[in-house]
């Protein structure tokens, strides 16, 4: 069953076992949503219980975590481009603009770790309070969640420079760009009720 | 570390556990040596991505630690018999009862469920197998290999002992230190990465691998009841993932979310505790309701009494799980309003459960029942499960709950929502579709005795806590005063005559597997009705070779009436088969080796183990292996053999 080609739809959607895949990739981020949810409900609680530890509104900076989220938010843009070039069928196209992706979201981490030690400098530490192991808990695993995409795409190139576009390698950069998108929402939450609430908290 | 601080040492009964986990390896790998099985166990088992294995492997791994639970249940009730008992220590004691609440929800009821799960959803729905199937068995192993984290936290390193809720600030590192519970917090982990992948997986495979004309309002109940269940998974699983994470973190790595300092919460914990562990209860009773409604359809010979609304009250209930889980703590102060709402949100749940009662009371009604074992089974959980129901409901009510808190009576109402629900269904369950599996019948004259043992011992187990409950008796206490000594020694026999019964169920597995004729019905009783009773028995490995049209939920008493078989030599196609795989084995392996140095926080190890993991994770992804067809001669072949069909 799972060989069987339809046309007129996209690639990645052209075998019975492609469209399962999609479809439980979305299943699994509604548990992702469940599970970043959980963390945001956990950093609400514990909002202002410093314990002594520097306030959240002498360390963030504006500057800095506006460049972060300019930086994902075009990498999201580019992986709609990259999608695009799939559709088109042109393997080129999509492998630069994956590429771009690629470099954004590690540009976005270079930042978050320069941002992480700054912090830990000024003496906000993920042991120095509840507020801050919520804090550092919360961007962090969304900071994980970035460097596995990062990993997971180059897999991806390398596996699209080995056999191009077919059934199989277009599913995937599919699925990577639905998690990508997905982690670009998720900071924009960041972005908004721990950047910016904390700021002027 | 010293190799004494490593072991657990100085307990008779821990060192009576060594010797025999020691003999039983030791005969187990003499075995499989002696008659060289090793290959055969590489394989066809561990290798292995056929959703009836893995399943039975599932259950399998289920019953041994439904043992193992049932031994700390039989050690806490001697210990109970009789008054200032020196049979265990206080440590020992809190030890016994963390270990058995967390085996029995996590270990037992969740993976046996989720083990019937695996055999008959797809065969009720007509699937050749799960949606992912590689990922079904990555699922098993890691549910295999953190129960197995888990069970050796007992003779290596000291056994968790904050009791199953493992509530904070007890649980952290100032007051339990040493890795007991690390061992419950990774090993809950590790399994319950397992269960959220079969959830997404079993809720992918409903949606999308039905057979054709089989629209949502015509699969079998038992498939609605999973279907559900694996929304709750998939909402519920992730609470308990970072809720256990952020207590590893305050453990290993010094944070302040649940400690006394730092400003942290205690109560934070209970509460992300509760989200997850109230649905948690649903999605190990909401599959057992669908058992049943399976076996009693089946044996009152009569279809379903309102479907529409035993799907709905599955729904209503699924939805309600979410939004009680404050009534596990009335006591903690939340406010009148807050407990007031809670409570009326927990009172509701009895509303769709009573309307899922009176279904099978009617279905019941006039009709010609078959009293074999799985229907006993089922026909002893009603009045069983509503002396536990209606007793929910009574602690359900906030200011009463101030009495009944943390006392015998709550132990005594979650044992009877939680054996005759979920147990019970177990039980019916597996000698219900014991056929289907093994290809030959329980004894039913055995499993009727098993079956009465356990039924009367755990009346006789429970019913006298109710009212060591309303007499002052606190849970989780290691010695009983004289007051209480005639209700807990009733109590205590009753808790042997249930392991009785186990053991006399056991006897009856072993009694069929030598002496049961061997069963070539596909409709091994009789009575079946879906789609499951439609394939031969035992199941060929693709499961089905044709499917009809699906008209009902009833899938096969159409097919009878129409003379269709799952065989149709018409519409023969070559069938596609997934690789047998070495992968999701030693990936989880790696995930255990990475948890175990991570329990004894030995982060270098840890590390190392994470990365083989990732390395694992790479493999996977340059793996296109697109595993084989089945062609049409062999079907024939096979469909051939397994219907006794002669050459026409």
């Amino acid at each position: 069953m799972s060989e069987q080609k339809t046309d007129d739809v996209a690639l990645e959607y052209s075998t019975h076992q492609g469209q399962m895949n999609i479809v439980g990739f979305w299943i699994f981020l509604a548990a992702e949503i469940s599970l970043f949810s959980t963390l945001f409900a956990t950093y609400a609680v514990l909002f202002g219980r410093t314990a002594g530890a520097p306030e959240p509104a002498e360390l963030f900076e504006a500057g800095t975590v506006l460049i972060m989220t300019f930086i994902l938010l075009t990498s999201s843009f580019t992986c709609g481009l990259a999608i695009h070039n799939m559709r088109e069928g042109s393997l080129k196209g999509l492998m630069i603009w994956l590429g771009i992706t690629l470099l954004l979201g590690l540009g976005f981490l270079g930042f978050e770790i320069y941002e992480f030690v700054h912090y830990a400098h000024e003496g906000a530490t993920i042991g120095s309070s509840a507020f801050w192991s919520g804090f550092f808990t919360l961007t962090g695993t969304h900071g994980v969640h970035v460097t596995l995409g990062v990993g997971w795409m180059i897999a991806i190139l390398i596996q699209l420079k080995q056999r191009g576009l077919t059934a199989v390698t277009t599913r995937k950069v599919f699925i990577v760009g639905l998690y990508w998108h997905f982690l670009d929402v998720i900071w924009i939450f960041i972005f908004t009720s721990v950047y910016m609430i904390g700021m002027v908290v | 570390m010293q190799l004494d601080e490593f072991f657990v040492t100085g307990e008779p009964l821990i060192y009576a556990g060594m010797v025999s986990i020691v003999l039983v390896s030791a005969t187990v790998i003499f075995l499989l040596t002696y008659f060289k099985r090793w290959k055969w166990l590489w394989n066809e088992w561990l290798t292995t991505v056929d959703h009836k294995k893995i399943g039975i492997m599932y259950i399998l791994s289920a019953l041994a630690m439904l043992f193992r639970g049932g031994v700390d249940a039989l050690m806490m009730r001697t210990q109970l018999a009789f008054p200032d008992m020196n049979f265990l220590n206080s440590q020992h004691y809190n030890e016994v009862f963390t270990t058995h609440g967390t085996i029995m929800i996590i270990f037992m009821a969740m993976p046996f469920l989720i083990g019937l799960m695996n055999i008959i959803v797809p065969l009720q729905i007509g699937a050749r197998d799960f949606a992912f199937p590689f990922l079904n068995a990555v699922s098993f192993w890691s549910f295999f290999f953190g129960a197995l984290l888990f069970n050796l936290s007992f003779v290596i390193g000291g056994a968790p002992d904050a009791g199953w809720t493992n509530y904070a600030p007890l649980a952290g590192s100032e007051l339990s230190p040493g890795p007991g519970i690390n061992f419950y917090l990774l090993g809950l982990q590790l399994s319950g990465i397992g269960t959220l992948a079969t959830g997404i997986n079993l809720m992918v495979t409903i949606l999308r691998m039905r057979a054709p004309g089989m629209t949502l309002m015509k699969m079998p109940i038992f498939t609605w009841s999973t279907l559900i269940t694996t929304f709750i998974i998939i909402f519920a699983f992730p609470i308990l993932t970072i809720a256990l994470a952020l207590m590893t973190i305050d453990r290993i790595f010094g944070s302040h979310f649940f400690t006394l300092t730092g400003e942290g919460l205690p109560m934070m914990w209970a509460n992300l505790f509760w989200m997850w562990g109230h649905p948690e209860v649903y999605i190990v009773i909401l599959p057992a309701f669908g058992i049943f409604s399976e076996v009693i359809a089946s044996f009152a010979q009569k279809q379903i009494f309102g479907y529409k609304a035993m799907v709905g009250a599955i729904v209503i209930i699924a939805g309600l799980s979410f939004v009680v889980w404050v009534h596990h703590f009335f006591t903690m102060g939340a406010g009148a309003f807050v407990n007031s709402v809670f409570s009326i949100t927990t009172m509701m749940i009895a509303i769709p459960t009573g309307v899922k009662i009176f279904n099978w009371l009617a279905t019941l009604y006039k009709s010609k029942i078959i009293f074999s074992a799985p229907m006993l089974w089922s026909l002893a959980f009603i009045p069983s499960f509503t002396i536990g129901g209606v007793t929910g409901v009574m602690l359900g009510m906030a200011a009463a709950d101030y009495q009944y808190h943390n006392t015998y009576f709550l132990v005594s109402h979650f044992h009877y929502v939680l054996i005759p629900g979920t147990v019970f269904a177990c039980f019916a369950g597996l000698i219900f579709w014991y056929p289907k599996m093994f290809g030959h019948k329980l004894n039913e004259r055995i499993g009727k005795w098993a079956f009465w043992l356990f039924l009367i011992g755990f009346h006789l187990c429970f019913f006298p806590q109710y009212f060591l409950g309303l007499d002052g008796m606190a849970r989780r206490i290691f010695t009983v005063g004289p007051e209480w000594f005639t209700l807990n020694f009733v109590s205590t026999m009753g808790a042997f005559l249930m392991g009785l019964g186990f053991i006399v169920f056991v006897h009856c597995v072993i009694y069929s597997f030598r002496f049961s004729p061997r069963n070539i019905e596909g409709d091994s009783w009789g009575y079946g009705r879906t789609l499951e009773w439609a394939t031969p028995t035992p199941i060929p490995k693709y499961n089905f070779a044709t499917l009809p049209e699906i008209e009902s939920h009833d899938a096969l008493i159409d097919m009878k009436e129409k003379g269709q078989t799952t065989f149709d030599r018409d519409k023969l196609e070559p069938i596609h088969m997934p690789s047998y795989t070495g992968q999701p084995f030693i990936m989880a392996a790696i995930m255990f080796f990475a948890s175990f140095a991570l329990v004894f926080e030995w982060i270098t190890l840890a590390v190392i183990g994470l990365a083989g993991i990732i390395v694992m994770m790479i493999i996977r992804s340059f793996d296109y292996d697109e595993g084989y067809h089945i062609e049409v001669d062999e079907v024939i072949e096979t469909e051939k053999k397994a219907r006794g069909m002669t050459d026409e």
